[in-house]
């Protein structure tokens, strides 16, 4: 030893992996770019043009950044919904259901009751909450009380929501005025009233981020989170150690159900000015790429979902102002999702890494033998 | 030697946690011979042959096989080479005809297309030839067990087996079709094949096999021809024991009955044996047996994991039925589970979130709703010193630590709660010999300060070193109940245990020190 070898203390393997899953996710990014500026340059006749505008175009002005926000909101919302219901291992993708069914009884809230200011968006938020928590609760309970498989049950439950929805819509919310399917003009008094000017960038934008804070809480330093990831994580284990299991479940889908629920509340009455969903808004299932973007982490679903804002921004930007269409956006999405999903995807890389810290680890503990008494060491 | 079909030399096999599952075994079988592989649960019989099929690669070693060496890779090299081998779990589509399973992977007919035609030949020339009683037609899902093993058996020599493994195949076979399964063996061994018959049923290993290897503790003991030796002493290379580790036992005084069990069914079956018997305070009552005669299920009901129908467990007076796991353990229960990765950890989970699984409910944990960070830090901090978890720090996932720290994890956990009653399945199972002496000391120290504890474990060293008094399970129930544990021979153990003697209702119920009203 002439002189000491670790100038830095070696990584641990903790640390390690959550490099590699920062390395991945922005691997992912870039071959997904990367993919997305070659069919932009066998499509386009201007492809320099476009892809400018697709990647620079959202951070040109002040109002496009409120834009990107603004776009990402509703995302927040189904992100920390999906990562809630994914940390208790539940594939519940009823948070769509429950995003629609949100906006829609926040709607009726809006244009049926007659409150004061403050009050009325607030009972909206929290009603349209309750609405989107009942929808997410019931895959969770077919699947405690009968077994059936939530992604299954939770898929076609949307369209019931949906259809009902339409119904209710139709038939009790109508405004025949309107000239399309649509409730009355949603009253000033239950709006969520707009921050930045010439933009959607309102209180509920707000909100989202600030429950992004909460919700972290509510998983990470709360017992019924930490229940939650338990369950998530082995139910077997939790099981064993007294978790009530099924009750676990329910609380899992019931807060994710609404804060789905309050997601699409606070995009209708924040930027709408009638509902007018007739099909579902897709909110929900962009709130899957999200949580998986932030691995269910509620402090990285911002992220997540202003990263996807902001592509989403970009594509708009660049469908007006190049002969390059939208749908782009598309497979940029899918190729990020494909390979931060994939688990294996750069698993070699980490696993040799691993490897060779863990040798270097063994000869400075030969070195000083001192510090090697029983146990095993960590394994690769 | 050249009349030994098969040669395994100085076999050493380590898994990737650092169990080593074979230390140095060899095995020879002689050519057209029918060849035990014997010894307890987790003695290397198994590993021994995934080396041999090819599933495991060992760290060092040499097979011989028909006089040249081989290094089988995957199951596929092996049966090319003509190694066969019958799992105890069936391989088998439900669905598919006898003959259809038989050429499954290596089908009649070209370009994609199936000869259906070809298959039911050749299928009925392979079992004519073999003659076994089977109709190549019939839907595999539609026949009883031992022909769902003769279709495997078929399908070993359909490629070509010369040498064939059957891995404990008379454990799901009614004496009868076991019966059958030997006359079977020994048909084909008179046709000039190998057996290698792995098993812990003395009766049958000497009603079949020339050769009987015995495997203990990842170490071959030796081998012997059958005939010369007699059940008793087949039992005791078996069951012996090994190297001793220190434990210090001060002398037990029992005080009051803790836990409580009366007639309770060891299985499911209408017909199961029942359990019986008391544990006090102070006292460690060790399950010794050949695992899977009833320890899992007596354990789980303990648990709160398994509802059970009939008979009762008390815990300090009050009956257990019904109760959720949080309660049962509320009332004083710990639990250490035989299954570490499945119930005894959540991997992913860190070192801090596995130590409070069971107690972060209690109020002193949370104020205002939230958990009191700090303090469960410093809680960590405590445990992972007092029970000298190897870590790099207290929020590392628990599955980047080796067995034996894992299992320290789980004992913090269930330790430190100061429980009047400890449920120890299976302690050290598969752990280093630190760690397993650390945790066999740690239950003589909880039990010399009043703990009762429950210790079930097939390791013969450790409910012999470790109890203080015994119960024997076999096949048939409860074998046998001794007073003090430290009076046993490990002879008389294994006799037990194998089901070779039963001491009478009287004697067992030894283990009931107070009248049930």
């Amino acid at each position: 030893m002439k002189h000491r070898t670790k100038d830095r203390p070696l990584p641990t393997n903790r640390q390690i992996e959550t490099r590699f899953t920062l390395i991945r996710t922005l691997v992912a990014v870039g071959i997904a770019l990367a993919g997305c500026l070659i069919l932009i340059l066998v499509v386009s006749e201007e492809p320099w043009d476009a892809f400018v505008a697709f990647l620079i175009g959202p951070l040109e002005s002040g109002k496009n950044i409120a834009t990107v926000f603004e776009t990402a909101a509703p995302l927040v919302y189904s992100g920390l919904a999906v990562s809630v219901m994914f940390s208790c291992n539940q594939f519940n993708m009823a948070g769509e259901g429950a995003l629609y069914i949100g906006g829609l009884v926040a709607s009726a809230v809006a244009v049926k009751l007659s409150l004061p200011i403050v009050v009325h968006p607030i009972l909206a938020l929290l009603l349209g909450g309750v609405a989107g928590a009942v929808v997410c609760a019931v895959p969770g309970i077919l699947k405690i009380k009968l077994g059936a498989t939530e992604i299954v049950s939770s898929l076609m439950l949307n369209y019931i929501v949906l259809y009902l929805g339409v119904y209710i819509l139709n038939y009790f919310l109508i405004d025949p005025a309107a000239g399309f399917p649509a409730t009355e003009r949603l009253p000033e008094s239950a709006q969520l009233p707009t921050l930045i000017p010439r933009t959607h960038f309102h209180v509920g934008t707000i909100l989202a981020f600030v429950l992004c804070a909460v919700v972290y809480l509510y998983l990470y330093k709360s017992k019924q989170g930490y229940a939650i990831r338990m369950v998530g994580q082995n139910e077997k284990f939790a099981r064993y150690s007294g978790i009530g299991v099924g009750g676990t479940i329910l609380s899992a889908q019931l807060a994710g159900g609404f804060l789905a629920g309050m997601g699409g509340a606070s995009e209708v009455l924040g930027s709408y000015t009638r509902f007018q969903w007739v099909a579902l808004p897709g909110y929900g299932f962009d709130g899957v790429i999200v949580a998986t973007l932030a691995g269910n982490n509620p402090l990285l679903v911002p992220l997540g979902a202003l990263f996807l804002g902001y592509l989403r921004v970009g594509a708009d930007i660049m469908s007006r102002r190049s002969d390059v269409a939208t749908e782009v956006l598309s497979i940029v999405q899918g190729t990020i999702i494909l390979l931060v999903a994939s688990k294996l995807f750069l698993q070699h890389i980490k696993h040799k890494y691993i490897v060779s810290v863990a040798e270097k680890r063994e000869s400075l503990a030969a070195a000083a033998p001192e510090a090697a008494p029983e146990g095993g060491e960590a394994n690769a | 030697m050249s009349d030994y079909i098969l040669s395994m030399e100085h076999i050493t096999k380590v898994y990737p946690n650092g169990f080593v599952a074979n230390r140095d075994v060899s095995l020879s079988v002689e050519k057209g011979e029918i060849h035990a592989l014997s010894g307890e649960n987790g003695a290397g019989k198994s590993t021994l042959m995934k080396v041999l099929f090819g599933e495991e690669q060992p760290e060092e070693g040499k097979i011989f096989f028909e006089g040249r060496e081989i290094h089988p890779e995957n199951s596929i090299s092996a049966i090319k080479m003509g190694i066969g081998m019958v799992h105890q779990h069936f391989m088998l589509v439900p669905s598919l005809t006898v003959a259809e399973n038989i050429v499954l992977g290596m089908e009649p007919g070209r370009f994609g297309y199936f000869n259906k035609r070809e298959a039911f030949r050749r299928a009925s020339e392979i079992i004519e030839k073999y003659r076994f009683s089977i109709d190549p037609r019939e839907r595999v899902e539609n026949l009883p067990v031992g022909d769902k093993q003769k279709v495997e058996i078929l399908k070993a020599l359909y490629r070509g087996a010369k040498l064939l493994i059957l891995d404990e195949p008379t454990a799901v076979l009614t004496p009868q079709e076991t019966e059958e399964l030997f006359v079977q063996m020994n048909l084909l061994k008179a046709q000039g094949h190998t057996l290698i018959f792995i098993s812990h049923k003395l009766r049958e290993i000497k009603q079949i096999c020339e050769h009987i290897t015995v495997l203990r503790g990842g170490r071959t003991v030796g081998t012997a021809r059958v005939a010369d030796v007699t059940e008793q002493e087949i039992s005791r290379m078996m069951v012996g024991r090994d190297v001793m580790l220190e434990i210090e036992k001060p002398p037990a005084h029992p005080g009051k009955t803790v836990l409580q069990v009366r007639d309770l069914p060891l299985s499911d079956r209408p017909d199961a044996p029942t359990i019986s018997f008391d544990i006090r305070e102070g006292e460690i009552l060790g399950v010794a047996g050949v695992e899977g005669n009833g320890q899992s299920e007596l354990a789980m009901s303990i648990a709160g994991l398994l509802p059970y129908k009939t008979g009762s467990i008390r815990l300090k007076g009050k009956e257990l039925r019904g109760l959720s796991v949080r309660k049962i353990r509320a009332l004083g229960l710990s639990h250490i589970s035989e299954d570490r990765m499945s119930y005894g950890c959540a991997a992913d989970a860190n070192i801090e979130e596995n130590l409070f699984s069971t107690t972060i409910y209690q109020k002193k944990y949370s104020r205002f709703g939230l958990l009191r960070g700090k303090l469960l830090d410093r809680r960590t901090d405590e445990l992972i010193r007092e029970y000298r978890i190897k870590c790099s720090e207290k929020k590392e996932p628990v599955r980047m630590l080796s067995g034996g720290n894992i299992q320290k994890v789980v004992v913090a956990r269930e330790f430190s709660g100061n429980t009047p009653m400890i449920l120890a399945n299976q302690p050290t199972r598969g752990i280093d010999v630190g760690a397993t002496e650390f945790i066999r000391n740690k239950l003589v120290d909880l039990r010399t300060n009043g703990a009762a504890v429950l210790l079930i474990s097939a390791d013969l060293n450790e409910v012999l070193e470790v109890s203080d008094s015994l119960l024997v399970l076999s096949s048939g129930g409860v074998s046998a109940y001794f007073a003090d544990a430290a009076q046993v021979e490990e002879d008389t153990l294994g006799e037990y245990m194998l089901g070779l003697r039963q001491m009478t209702a009287q004697e067992i119920g030894g283990a009931v020190h107070e009248a049930s009203d």
